[in-house]
């Protein structure tokens, strides 16, 4: 689809400008050639439906290599497609971990073959992710790595993190950080509180996750490095960044969308599905999480896609692996916030597009003239039930299961190609 | 009369479902006490007791209980089995579904893993303890031990001391007995009480001599060091001397007030060795032999509707 199409009677959801309006978008050459002007090329009538850059879900995990028998190239990309997703950020902690430029080219090369959305890979910045000694980071930015983190583990040798975090400013690539201090999470699968004590479950302190945050980015302001905390869940830590990003304009943030629609209760009986790393917080933490989105001290949303097979989540809570998948959620659980009137349609999108584009300094994730043609068109209405089985990821780790969520996806586009269409 | 396939803990159980195998488990306590037979009552029963954790007081408990009811008794070997080869717990469970049995008996040492078991099986499962979470049957024989000694298990001041936060003895007693109408208090380092425990309707102190003022049974936990990693207290004897129970402290509890202690004791850490040994202030020995009354009732109970104890 490379030749002209013109979108028209489209509602255009710019998240740079903030708008919602409604007009026509004209695409040529893989690229947004022209906002509301004259029609070119095959029209498509859009009848109503949002027109918007394509979703940018940072922390995939695709799983390949080594456990493909949770999720491949092919079938993440197909959910993500189905999901509105047009770029993939990934998550290193792989089997073995995306350490070295070997690997990371096989990486590249094996999303290129099976793929049908853009993956943007970032690379671990310490051998397999174990904190003690740096990967090859120039080579592993020269092969394509957009960013580097250490995955869902922090780095706990604060000497260590401060090295790492320098060498990757060096190197002008941020460090997505996750904010868990080592000692009071080890061991813990639980929020420490009423919940935790009920249950009788192992838990960590919620401050760990500020403790580790205000050392990060006191860190990251003597490397000067960009630093991206990539799950704020807490109130206090939603305070603390505040405070952080007031004072530094190279520190961001995000959250994880399923810490802004679960909390601790949800958990119930023991519910493995809702394990996630962090674990989920109390609903005051939740509550003041979803108070402070529509401001700006959360940049991004994302799913944090962490396939799980049944064997792993069918255990004892304390024992069952972490994650949730998400690619197929993601959108429509934002939608539910936007239908719940936490935040609008273009606010949405800047978190679920625009800001983790920027981070990665990918054009994508904007509606501008001379952008990719990275796009969803979708109806933000229509509600729906999720089947775990219905979805496209080869787990079916979803705490959405049974849950009414909102929006139907019609077409997605990555560089005007069509990668999704409803059908209808 | 027990609406319910499983007893997996105290936090569900009403006034009235407690008040019920308290009541029954006096009866077996007298039949006990005086050699009555009762060996036809649960004949053709099949009992599984599936203790993935070392267990002894309570798995000959509920042997014995078993027993005297004329279950079948089959204790599943764990060591050097199937689970040490890999098997996942659910594949164990839907294997000894498939064998037919009518009542499990489980004690596991994550929280939670007892329920997990339970949704899979179709039989009745008694839950013998899950990491932290609950030790139900342990809860109803201290509170019948209360009610023989006290005469009454409602409208009670009740102490529980030391390693709140490891202990699933505790957090049963607590929903136990305040769905009973007892009014508590937990004492202990800060550092062995979970947070949030207030919300559980109790009274939160760390200072012994405070929590102990005039209270009608002090019951005394273990200091479960099989699982704590990290430092939670200096030393033993620093331990006994801020928490362990011995006379000095427990002259703040009423004249007449009951000593508990769920067992295995550690005498000279959490409890004075005379002091566990008093008869006329300690139940700790009666509380084992209530506790086989208790497990009689509550296998009795579970099975009543079971097709073989209708003909």
């Amino acid at each position: 689809m490379t030749r002209a199409v013109t979108f028209i009677n489209a509602r255009l959801i710019d998240p740079v400008s903030l708008t919602d309006t409604f007009g026509s978008l004209t695409i040529e050459g893989g690229t947004i050639s022209r906002i509301n002007g004259l029609t070119k090329g095959a029209v498509i009538d859009c009848q109503k439906a949002c027109l918007a850059p394509g979703v940018v879900d940072l922390g995939v995990h695709i799983c390949e290599p080594g456990e493909r028998h949770k999720e491949s190239f092919r079938s993440a990309s197909l959910a993500a497609a189905s999901g509105g997703i047009t770029s993939m950020i990934t998550f290193p902690n792989t089997l073995p971990v995306i350490d070295n430029p070997e690997l990371l080219d096989f990486f590249i090369n094996r999303s290129k073959e099976s793929s049908k959305v853009k993956i943007l890979p970032t690379a671990a910045i310490t051998k397999n992710c174990d904190g003690k000694e740096l990967s090859e980071l120039g080579f592993l930015r020269d092969r394509g790595a957009v960013a580097f983190t250490n995955g869902l583990q922090g780095i706990q040798d604060s000497k260590i993190l401060l090295r790492a975090l320098s060498y990757a400013a060096s190197l002008d690539l941020p460090y997505i950080g996750h904010c868990q201090d080592y000692f009071l999470s080890r061991g813990s699968s639980a929020t420490s509180g009423p919940f935790a004590t009920r249950m009788g479950l192992p838990a960590e302190a919620i401050e760990s996750e500020k403790i580790c945050l205000d050392r990060d980015v006191a860190l990251a302001k003597i490397s000067d490095v960009h630093y991206h905390a990539s799950q704020i869940t807490s109130a206090m830590s939603l305070e603390a960044i505040k405070s952080h990003k007031s004072k530094r304009k190279n520190v961001t943030a995000g959250t994880s969308i399923h810490h802004l629609i679960f909390d601790e209760l949800d958990i119930e009986n023991y519910r493995t599905f809702f394990k996630l790393d962090p674990p989920l917080r109390s609903r005051h933490d939740k509550q003041m999480l979803l108070q402070g989105i529509n401001d700006e001290s959360i940049d991004t949303i994302s799913s944090f896609h962490l396939p799980q097979d049944e064997e792993s989540k069918r255990l004892p809570y304390e024992l069952a692996a972490t994650g949730a998948i998400g690619l197929q959620t993601l959108l429509p659980a934002g939608l539910k916030l936007v239908k719940e009137g936490y935040l609008d349609l273009p606010k949405l999108f800047a978190k679920i597009s625009l800001n983790p584009s920027k981070l990665v300094k990918s054009k994508s994730g904007n509606l501008s003239e001379g952008c990719p043609a990275d796009l969803v068109i979708f109806d933000p209405d229509i509600p729906f039930v999720v089947d775990r089985f219905s979805l496209l990821s080869k787990a079916k780790n979803t705490p959405f299961d049974g849950h009414k969520l909102y929006g139907k996806v019609m077409r997605t586009l990555v560089d005007g190609y069509e990668v999704y269409n409803c059908g209808d | 009369m027990l609406n319910r396939k499983d007893l997996l803990g105290t936090s569900d159980l009403s006034k009235e479902e407690i008040l019920s195998i308290i009541d029954l488990a006096e009866r077996y306590s007298d039949d006990n006490n005086n050699h009555v037979n009762n060996t036809k009552i649960l004949t053709g029963i099949t009992q599984i007791n599936l203790f993935f954790e070392n267990s002894t007081r309570t798995q000959v408990s509920f042997e014995i209980a078993g027993t005297r009811l004329g279950t079948n008794i089959v204790n599943f070997p764990l060591k050097n089995s199937s689970q040490s080869k890999g098997e996942t717990l659910l594949d164990l469970a839907s294997t000894l579904n498939s064998m037919f049995p009518d009542i499990l008996i489980i004690r596991h040492p994550n929280s939670g893993a007892v329920q997990l078991i339970s949704e899979k099986v179709k039989c009745s499962v008694i839950n013998a303890g899950d990491g932290y979470h609950e030790h139900p049957t342990q809860a109803l024989l201290d509170a019948q031990t209360i009610r023989k000694r006290l005469g009454t298990i409602t409208g009670l001041k009740i102490a529980i001391c030391g390693d709140i936060a490891h202990s699933r003895v505790a957090r049963s007693n607590i929903f136990c007995l305040k769905t009973l109408g007892n009014q508590i208090t937990v004492i202990g380092p800060k550092n062995l009480i979970p947070k949030g425990v207030e919300t559980m309707g109790v009274e939160v102190t760390n200072n012994m001599f405070d929590g102990l003022q005039g209270v009608d049974v002090v019951m005394v936990l273990r200091l479960q060091k099989e699982r704590m990693n990290g430092s939670f207290f200096s030393s033993e004897r620093e331990y006994f001397h801020q928490y362990g129970l011995d006379e000095k402290k427990l002259k703040y509890a009423k004249p007449n007030a009951i000593i508990m202690h769920p067992g295995p004791m550690n005498r000279g850490i959490e409890i004075d060795g005379d002091l566990a040994d008093d008869i006329n202030r300690s139940v700790i020995t009666k509380q084992v032999e209530v506790g086989l009354a208790i497990r009689m009732a509550v296998l009795d109970l579970l099975t009543e509707n079971h097709p073989l104890r209708k003909k």
